[in-house]
């Protein structure tokens, strides 16, 4: 068999068999069990308490647990703002990057805060190395606070009913320095020993043996790198992400960072089976989860390894595939697979650039977001599908004429409501502001914002909404989007797609946690059914059709049609 | 909100100490016993020195050239072009890319040519050729350097790397290491 495809099914196995064993440790993790860090991460974590004036047992309902995310996350955002205006002054800036400009430092802030990482800055040009580690700070505590979100929920969903749903701060301090340190250490360290730089020595210039002068960014990429990858974030050291030799220097280095994009996402449901000893439960969810990710998966490599029928049509041999924006080391399959895995998980860091992929497989990743649960961001993931497992119960409930239960509690018209108030706004967002934005440059042709015309012109911008709004952070990358616009109308929807997705499922599940617990018994509804997990999908594939179909058909699918 | 001010503050205090701190420090600590104490992987040549995953630009006729780069190469701003598969500007570009080729290459019959060769690379820093990509070149180089071809073949055969363990991923050789090796062949 080909190596290419032998490859990513090795990445994927890989990825299921840690995940699966991570998925026992952060069970433990969030449950309170002892675990074999214990004697080193104890005495870290009961420092940070002390510091913090935090008691670690003393638990929250799930108002004052949002309420503590938001006030945490509001500190986050105006520090960052004062680094990222600031930095051009401060040190740890050997290329004398300047400061940023208020509408790209909003933009970068809310896009780290919210942990989608969509970039209208360069890593090389844009910030300072001081402006990096920040943002590196970020990528571990937007991804602690999206797990310690999912701990409440996963908390609230056990088989009482109860009020206090633990500690939010000890969730999210032990998400870091449990779950995401230690991956980092080892992810960092293995791509240090292949070639990614981690130094705080500038560029670097050097003679080509063609006597050409040439710059050469370095930088302390390694550790940033790793929890990019770990914590769903995306947000790459250099401009062109990890498709950058040193950002992702061989294939050993892509199969270890395309493993730690969905390897907590994936984890985490595993996680839950352990934690609610539901492990039918878990593997429901993983079986709807999957499917979905092999439906966009499947034709997304076999296009891009068939090549761009366009050039083909020039008379180029396209058996090894489309390689615009692609690299030798990874090759199309590898390129393909991380472009699905990076958007199904809120990721967004690339391997090759997506803007060039071809028009279908261009679809499929914007699919992936526009689902935004097949495995999903860190802990966020699983809340987006906790939403679409609510509708469903609510759904199949009515169609079998039973009340509609949820692990044995009530499902009624509040939570609902809820639910499809937080389904409607993906769309709405994506939808709304993509077709102000065509409206403008239908008014303006002249403003450069496309990089390419027609229907692809389009797809880069329905790309960039979907993107922020599913807090991925990849994009059409030939946007220019570093502009007051996009900047500001990207900010918007990225902090209202952050904040209300994670307060949505929390409060239903703190709603529904407070409800009388009623036993299962031959009546109820089961949701740990191969049968339910049909019923999921179908509601997944419904709403989301329903609500994206004429979008895509104005974008890929008429570039694909045209062609 | 305002009993969790004085936390979040602190807390944010101790994150920023540690992860932005500490974790980079233990980094850089570990760095020094990786590869050129994670400054860069290079090779040197002749008191030269050179980034070994980093591609350099080759116009000249006598060696293999990098695939194409979409910001000429530039190793501290990296990207690739974001055109679109049915972009016609683009694909009038993917043309001159083709006839440029063929005017330097006359004995290479087009469906010859491999996809990378005229397209763009996802960095512009691509370092790599298939082996079918430097194939291609090696009649242009043993006229330009009066060599034999049979001798550029061979080197070319010996630089081929290939998939990790033989099982995963590409064939591909390193053009910088290619070009290298040429200069050294007598």
């Amino acid at each position: 068999m080909n190596t290419e495809i032998i490859g990513v099914i090795s990445i994927y196995v890989l990825t299921l068999a840690l995940a699966y064993l991570l998925g026992k440790y952060i069970a433990k993790v969030f449950s309170g069990e002892k675990t074999f860090l214990d004697p080193v991460l104890n005495p870290l974590d009961n420092l940070f308490f002390r510091i913090s004036k935090i008691d670690p047992l003393s638990e929250m309902d799930w108002k004052e647990s949002l309420v503590a995310l938001l006030t945490v996350n509001i500190v986050w955002f105006l520090f960052g703002m004062l680094v990222m205006m600031n930095m051009g002054w401060l040190p740890l800036n050997p290329d004398e990057n300047p400061s940023m400009p208020a509408d790209q430092a909003f933009n970068t802030v809310v896009s780290f805060v919210s942990n989608t990482n969509l970039q209208h800055y360069s890593g090389e040009t844009g910030v300072s190395y001081l402006g990096q580690l920040i943002l590196q700070l970020f990528q571990f505590i937007s991804a602690g606070a999206g797990m310690a979100a999912a701990a409440v929920v996963f908390n609230a969903m056990k088989e009482r009913t109860a009020d206090k749903l633990g500690n939010f701060y000890n969730y999210f301090i032990k998400s870091c320095t449990r779950i995401l340190l230690p991956l980092s250490f080892i992810v960092a360290i293995i791509l240090m020993f292949n070639g990614t730089p981690m130094t705080f020595l500038g560029k670097d210039q050097v003679i080509t043996m063609q006597g050409d002068t040439m710059n050469v960014s370095r930088g302390p990429a390694a550790a940033m790198v790793a929890i990019k990858q770990l914590g769903t974030n995306g947000g790459g050291f250099y401009g062109a992400n990890s498709s950058v030799p040193f950002e992702n220097p061989n294939y050993f280095t892509n199969m270890i960072e395309n493993i730690s994009i969905d390897l907590i996402p994936i984890a985490l449901v595993f996680a839950l089976g352990f934690y609610l000893r539901r492990k039918k439960l878990a593997w429901m969810i993983f079986g709807v989860m999957t499917a979905g990710y092999l439906c966009l998966l499947i034709p997304t490599l076999s296009l891009e390894m068939g090549g761009n029928p366009m050039i083909a049509k020039m008379g180029i041999d396209q058996s090894s595939g489309s390689m615009e924006g692609k690299e030798i080391r990874f090759g199309p399959a590898a390129s393909a697979f991380w472009a699905i895995t990076t958007t199904v998980t809120s990721n967004g860091s690339v391997n090759s650039m997506h803007d060039s992929l071809t028009p279908l497989s261009g679809m499929f990743p914007m699919l992936g977001m526009q689902i935004n649960a097949l495995y999903g961001g860190v802990g966020v993931g699983f809340l987006n599908f906790y939403i679409f497992i609510i509708i469903a119960v609510f759904i199949a409930g009515l169609m079998v004429g039973r009340t509609p239960e949820f692990l044995g509690k009530k499902v009624e018209a509040k939570e609902m409501k809820i639910a499809m108030i937080i389904f409607l706004l993906h769309p709405l967002l994506i939808l709304v502001f993509t077709g102000l934005a065509s409206y403008i440059i239908h008014l303006h042709p002249e403003y450069p914002w496309l990089n390419n015309p027609g229907y692809h012109g389009f797809s880069e911008m329905l790309y960039e909404y979907t993107s922020s709004s599913a807090n991925n952070g990849s994009g059409f990358e030939g946007l220019g989007d570093n502009t007051p616009w996009w900047n500001v109308t990207c900010g918007i929807v990225m902090l209202i797609a952050r904040f209300l997705p994670i307060i949505g499922p929390v409060a239903i599940a703190g709603i529904l946690a407070k409800k009388k617990y009623i036993p299962e018994s031959s009546g109820t509804l089961r949701t740990d059914t191969a049968s339910f997990g049909i019923m999921v999908f179908a509601v997944i594939v419904i709403l989301v059709a329903l609500s994206f179909f004429t979008a895509l058909a104005l974008g890929p699918l008429a570039e694909y049609l045209s062609m | 909100m305002k009993s969790h001010l004085i936390p979040a503050i602190l807390l944010t205090i101790c994150c920023n100490i540690f992860f932005s701190g500490i974790y980079t420090v233990a980094m850089l600590g570990v760095a020094q016993i990786a590869p050129n104490q994670g400054k860069g992987e290079i090779v040197t040549v002749n008191g030269k020195y050179y980034y070994e995953n980093i591609a350099q630009k080759f116009t000249d006729d006598k060696y293999f050239w990098s695939r194409p780069s979409a910001v000429d190469y530039n190793a501290a701003g990296s990207g690739g072009s974001n055109k679109g598969p049915t972009n016609p500007d683009y694909l009038a570009q993917v043309q001159a890319r083709i006839d440029t080729f063929l005017a330097h290459n006359p004995s290479v019959k087009k469906s010859e040519i491999p996809a990378e060769l005229v397209t763009a690379s996802g960095s512009g820093q691509d370092p790599n050729l298939s082996p079918q990509g430097a194939f291609v070149q090696v009649a242009r180089i043993a006229t330009a350097r009066n060599i034999s071809e049979e001798k550029i073949t061979s080197l070319v055969n010996e630089s081929i790397e290939k998939p990790l363990l033989g099982l995963f991923g590409t064939t591909k050789v390193n053009v910088l290491k290619l070009n290298i090796a040429l200069d050294n062949l007598k």
